[in-house]
């Protein structure tokens, strides 16, 4: 991780690192995932194979069903796949115990979930801080990093607030925080704008934009076009296996951006 | 550090919830007060018993005459029972491992001088009584009875304080002749006790006895000026009872030769008393035994009882622990996904359950050392209240002052977090076992 800057505040890649010779953020091949229920095996996954070279920026899609959360998981290393392989950098998944997973969580990967899970009783910074407490990370440096980053998501006057003082939007900044706190590999956001109405959507893509410009690896989950069309890949599943994978050219980003700021600024002049 | 944050993270979801918090603990706590409060009254029972028994001396034989059943006396004229002289000479002939015997003969009467009176024990006995049960004469008090007096059968007597302190407020009884009414004699004092503290009965076999208004003068005055009959009138009737002695204190030459002895004296009294059921032999070192084991029993009671509340208390936390868990399995999901590892989840668990037990137990421990000095209070409501009732409770209970046994406190604060780390093993570790996947889903 030649590229990561990781030593004090919410440094991020710099972007001229992903440039030239690409590595790999995540590299999956035939990975297959089947839940073996009491009547029926639910093949959730059958053979789906895709890089995602470091910086990319990834809208997974697809129909309800079709996989994409299950695959979202395996890439988070919250489950193991049942057939394949799955690689983040040089280690294989597929061979990890579940504590071995459960340190890769902490130390690789930032999550951002569409209903945002922050732990009620924990305060804003308590709450970006977890990841960390559990790699014992715990010093006063830490807890700087959690207030700079909240401060960089825009909650630098809430610090001491409780989720349930804080509204979607907020709680979804929070969660982006503290997806960012041990400076991932990638960010894996499933949904992240699910439950968001436009206006928020629109702050918290500019966060994922901001993230991915400074070279930061973004994979997310979404069921709106406009939200896919910003990232720089679109990865459609279906039935448990890769339809498309399409880039998305730059004009259509930026068009992307465009439309969704002015139909935002329409809705707040309505107002 | 990881473990301070984890201490205080258990402390802080504890305190989410403080009624749920609270009733947890006083299942523990219950628990460990009981643990405290039984085995310190236990021992309080015991310790009492074992005092009252070690002032009777381990070599204590006594023999003492009690009232025959009903039917063995019907159409006597005049109550005639118990023991007689003869039984104390053939007693001192044939059992050689005796090393004092002292007769004894006590017969309530009351005492004057002047205007002045009480009503008391007088008691006939031998120069040794005053050792075997303890009585001290006062400073400059004079004497006890000696032997040349109880030879000679002298009208002297050895007054208690007591009886010193109601007849002669102001005076030196030292040297006074008091008045038994009954028997126009008088008894010239020469000798003056220090305070003694009554003594207190064993079990059935042994009455307690108050030495407060004690008058002593030598067994062979009393036979002589009083005799053997003592007529009392009662309801109107005279009533004549023939007793020639209450007792008979023996001590054997050592504690080991205490039961042949008195199994010897049992057989010596046998072919007089046998049928008329009319005198005990009382051992106490056997007492003493019987004590330890109601220690014992008490000791049982009182651990068996503490162990039910613990147990509940045990039932109580892994109930709310399964509570907790189920209640925050979004959490748990949450923290999986964030990197905790299954042992984080667990510790996380343990500590609030140890946390729960830690806080019960120590709960407990003050209200264990407050209700101690509450159980004595409780012992008087329940004396005003049933005084009956509590007449038939065992004396050391009515008598005990709870001492604590300081091991069981350790001990009790052990079971308790045992208890809780026990019964929050379980759903702490189903909480670590749950897929983060499914626990995220949780709602
Ligand atoms: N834990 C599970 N046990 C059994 N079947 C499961 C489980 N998780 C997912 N599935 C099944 O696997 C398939 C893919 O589910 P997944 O959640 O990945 O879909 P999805 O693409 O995320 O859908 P959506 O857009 O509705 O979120 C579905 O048929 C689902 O029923
Ligand atoms: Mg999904």
């Amino acid at each position: 991780m030649s590229g990561n800057d990781s030593v004090g505040g919410p440094a991020l890649m710099s972007s001229e690192a992903s440039t030239s010779m690409p590595r790999l953020a995540t590299s999956i091949r035939e990975l297959t995932k089947e839940y073996v229920l009491k009547s029926e095996t639910v093949r959730a996954l059958r053979g789906v194979s895709f890089d995602v070279p470091e910086g990319d920026y990834v809208a997974i899609m697809g129909p309800s069903g079709s996989g994409k959360s299950t695959l979202l998981n395996l890439l988070g290393c919250l489950d193991k796949p049942t057939g394949g392989s799955l690689y983040l950098g040089e280690d294989d998944i597929a061979e990890m115990t579940d504590d071995e997973l459960a340190e890769i969580r902490s130390t690789r990967i930032g999550f951002v979930f569409q209903s945002y899970n922050l732990i009620q009783q924990l305060s804003v910074v308590e709450n970006i801080q977890v990841p960390l407490y559990y790699q014992g990370r715990l010093g006063s440096g830490e807890k700087r990093r959690a207030m700079e980053l909240a401060e960089r998501v825009g909650l630098g006057d809430r610090l001491d607030h409780r989720p349930a003082q804080l509204s979607g939007g907020q709680q979804q900044r929070v969660a982006i925080a503290r997806s960012l706190v041990n400076d991932p590999f990638f960010v894996l956001a499933d949904e992240p704008t699910g439950n968001l109405d436009s206006v928020t959507t629109d702050e918290i893509l500019a966060i994922f934009d901001e993230l991915n410009d400074e070279g930061r690896t973004i994979i997310l989950v979404t069921h709106e076009d406009d939200v896919a069309d910003r990232a720089k890949r679109i990865v459609r599943l279906k039935d448990g296996m890769l339809h498309t994978d399409e880039q998305v050219s730059e004009e259509r980003r930026v068009a992307a951006r465009l439309a969704q700021r002015e139909a935002v600024e329409e809705l707040l002049a309505r107002e | 550090m990881v473990w301070l944050r984890t201490w205080k993270l258990g402390i802080k979801s504890l305190a989410l919830h403080p009624l749920r918090t609270a009733l947890t603990m006083i299942g523990i706590m219950i628990g460990v007060t009981a643990v405290i409060v039984l085995t310190a009254i236990s021992q309080g029972a015991s310790d009492q018993v074992q005092r009252q028994i070690e002032s009777l001396g381990s070599t204590t034989i006594i023999v003492r005459s009690q009232k025959p059943p009903e039917d063995k006396l019907a159409g006597m004229r005049a109550t005639q029972y118990g023991l007689l002289r003869s039984d104390l000479e053939r007693i001192i002939e044939n059992v050689p491992t005796i090393e004092t015997a002292i007769p004894i003969r006590e017969i309530r009467r009351q005492f004057t001088y002047r205007d002045r009176s009480i009503d008391g024990r007088l008691v006939g006995c031998t120069p040794a009584y005053a050792d075997v049960n303890s009585l001290e004469i006062r400073a400059n008090g004079g004497r006890f009875i000696g032997d040349a007096d109880d030879l000679k059968a002298d009208t002297v007597c050895v007054v208690s304080a007591g009886v010193a302190e109601a007849l002669f407020p102001y005076e030196e009884p030292l040297g006074k002749r008091i008045n038994v009414p009954e028997h126009t004699d008088k008894y010239k004092i020469v000798g003056v006790l220090e305070h003694r503290n009554p003594s207190a009965a064993i079990g059935g076999s042994l009455d307690s006895q108050d030495f407060s208004a004690d008058v002593y003068i030598p067994i062979r005055t009393l036979r002589k000026r009083v005799g053997d009959t003592i007529v009392t009138r009662r309801s109107g009737q005279f009533q004549m009872e023939i007793m020639e002695l209450n007792q008979i204190t023996l001590q054997a030459t050592s504690p080991e030769k205490v039961r042949p002895t008195a199994a010897l004296i049992k057989s010596l009294l046998a072919p007089n008393h046998s049928e008329m059921n009319d005198t005990a032999v009382v051992v106490p070192l056997e007492l003493l035994e019987q004590a330890r084991n109601m220690k014992l029993l008490f000791l049982g009671i009182a651990i068996l009882i503490a162990c039910i509340s613990l147990l509940v208390g045990g039932i109580g936390i892994m109930n709310i622990m399964l509570a907790s868990v189920t209640e925050r399995t979004r959490e748990i999901g949450i923290r999986r996904a964030l990197g905790a590892k299954q042992g984080d989840i667990v510790k996380q668990f343990l500590v609030e359950t140890i946390v729960l037990s830690f806080v019960g137990a120590f709960l407990g421990i003050l209200l264990g050392l407050l209700s101690l000095p509450v159980y004595g209070g409780l012992i008087w409501v329940f004396e005003q209240t049933f005084p009956e009732q509590f007449s038939t409770l065992p004396q050391p209970i009515r008598e005990a002052t709870p001492s604590i046994v300081l091991w069981t406190i350790p001990l009790a604060v052990m079971i308790a977090v045992g208890v809780g780390l026990v019964s929050g093993l379980y759903p702490a570790v189903r909480a670590a076992k749950m897929n983060p996947i499914e626990a995220l889903r949780h709602e």
